[in-house]
């Protein structure tokens, strides 16, 4: 069976497509937000997972409010990104993992979430910049899986949903026929807040306590309800359910390979964690 | 206010709706659990029903086609989307608080903000009133 190597969850933020495209690693800036990823390639180049299940949540690139699933999973043979409408380069398409894609799809239908199923799907910054960022060789050299959740229209999933979602993906993954290794990647947030008149809010005490919560006792933030969490964590802060999905994939002790967090980048508190699977 | 913003969450198919008195309970307690939060318009039903051809509109600009098709008539583009005179008149001024007003999306009218070369940092500055320095320092004194 497929076994679950760790999890890795890092920040998403657009401005990091354009300071990549520019070389700006070593620049003041980005310095302390790139060398955060060092020791986690690091860890990568041990581990060599074979495979990366994304989750992610989409900005109107490839859902618009036409169509808004809750949960959806892509089942294509490559994941395309495209123009997003403000400048960032568009990165090279991801080889997709369509075996497990359709593990996954049946696994999560079994255990009652109605997921939407996307045999073409375009994939923006959350989902190319964290592969970026982990494997920065173009293309990245390892399939990968996205799993999108709606973090754009409310209402939105819970963050109790969102683990339950991350619980079943795991299961779904440790019951893959294969020897594969897989990593699964959880990304957005941390806090930030880009639209009204509280944009820019931060909230660094409750971040570094949810980073915390992640190691030892990974349910904490499921307490909180969506409106919580916004009030908590800003508009888009509540991106950290994707962390709280692949936390709960892993399931069980975690040992902690390395975390960083940084503010800010662009109007955002940058967080990023790798915990390697203990059982 | 709360209460009719959220009405929409106790309705159902009607038949499994339940007497007014029962809705008007539910309604004040969901109320009552979200309380609102300054400075801050979630994105929901009312919203997304508010805001649809504008988003809609804005959401075209992934493409640099409809980007040129905008910034060469900016008029007959509303006019193509059918944008309400609020939403209208928040594209002409560039007012972001305006545009969220009118049902604008946040992730949508960024692509409206890169049209015009406007970062987040800009955006964010254009909201809170502040300089783009001063909004900068706001976020770094986080740090």
């Amino acid at each position: 069976m497929a076994r679950i190597v760790g999890m890795l969850t890092t920040s998403h933020v657009p401005a990091i497509g354009g300071a990549i495209a520019k070389s700006l690693q070593q620049d003041a800036y980005w310095k302390p937000f790139f060398d955060g990823f060092l020791p986690v390639r690091k860890w990568l180049d041990e581990v060599k997972p074979d495979v990366a299940v994304v989750l992610y949540n989409d900005h109107g690139l490839n859902f618009f409010l036409d169509k808004m699933p809750t949960f959806a999973v892509g089942a294509a043979r490559e994941y395309h990104n495209a123009d997003e409408g403000w400048g960032i380069p568009t990165l090279a398409p991801t080889r997709g993992e369509i075996d497990l894609s359709w593990h996954l799809i049946n696994h999560l239908v079994e255990r009652d979430f109605d997921i939407t199923t996307c045999q073409e799907m375009l994939v923006d910054h959350a989902f190319t910049i964290p592969l970026k960022l982990f494997w920065p060789q173009s293309p990245c050299p390892i399939p990968a899986v996205p799993v999108c959740i709606n973090t754009v229209q409310f209402p939105l999933p819970s963050a109790k949903r969102c683990y339950a979602l991350g619980e079943v993906v795991g299961d779904a993954i440790r019951n893959w026929d294969t020897d594969k290794k897989v990593v699964v990647i959880g990304t957005g947030g941390l806090s930030h807040q880009l639209d009204g008149e509280r944009a820019g809010f931060i909230n660094k005490d409750f971040d570094l306590k949810f980073m915390d919560s992640m190691i030892d006792d990974p349910k904490w933030a499921t307490q909180f309800s969506i409106h919580e969490l916004v009030e908590k964590t800003g508009t888009q802060g509540v991106e950290l359910v994707m962390w709280l999905a692949a936390r709960a994939a892993v399931k069980g002790k975690v040992r902690k390979v390395h975390s960083n967090y940084h503010i800010p980048i662009s109007n955002t508190a940058s967080g990023l964690m790798a915990l390697e699977a203990l059982e | 206010m709360a209460a009719q913003k959220f009405a929409y969450l106790s309705r159902g198919p009607i038949w499994c709706r339940r007497s007014t008195t029962q809705r008007r309970k539910e309604i004040t307690v969901t109320a009552t659990k979200l309380p609102p939060i300054p400075g801050t318009t979630p994105f929901d039903g009312e919203q997304a029903k508010k805001g649809y051809a504008l988003n809609k509109m804005c959401f075209s600009f992934n493409s640099a086609e409809c980007r040129a098709e905008f910034l060469c008539d900016e008029e007959a583009y509303m006019k193509k989307y059918s944008l309400n005179e609020d939403q209208a008149a928040g594209i002409r001024a560039r007012d972001v608080l305006g545009l969220i007003r009118a049902g604008g999306n946040a992730y949508y009218l960024a692509k409206f903000a890169g049209i015009l070369g406007l970062n987040m940092q800009d955006i964010g500055a254009l909201q809170t009133g502040m300089t783009v320095e001063q909004f900068k320092a706001k976020l770094a004194a986080y740090a």
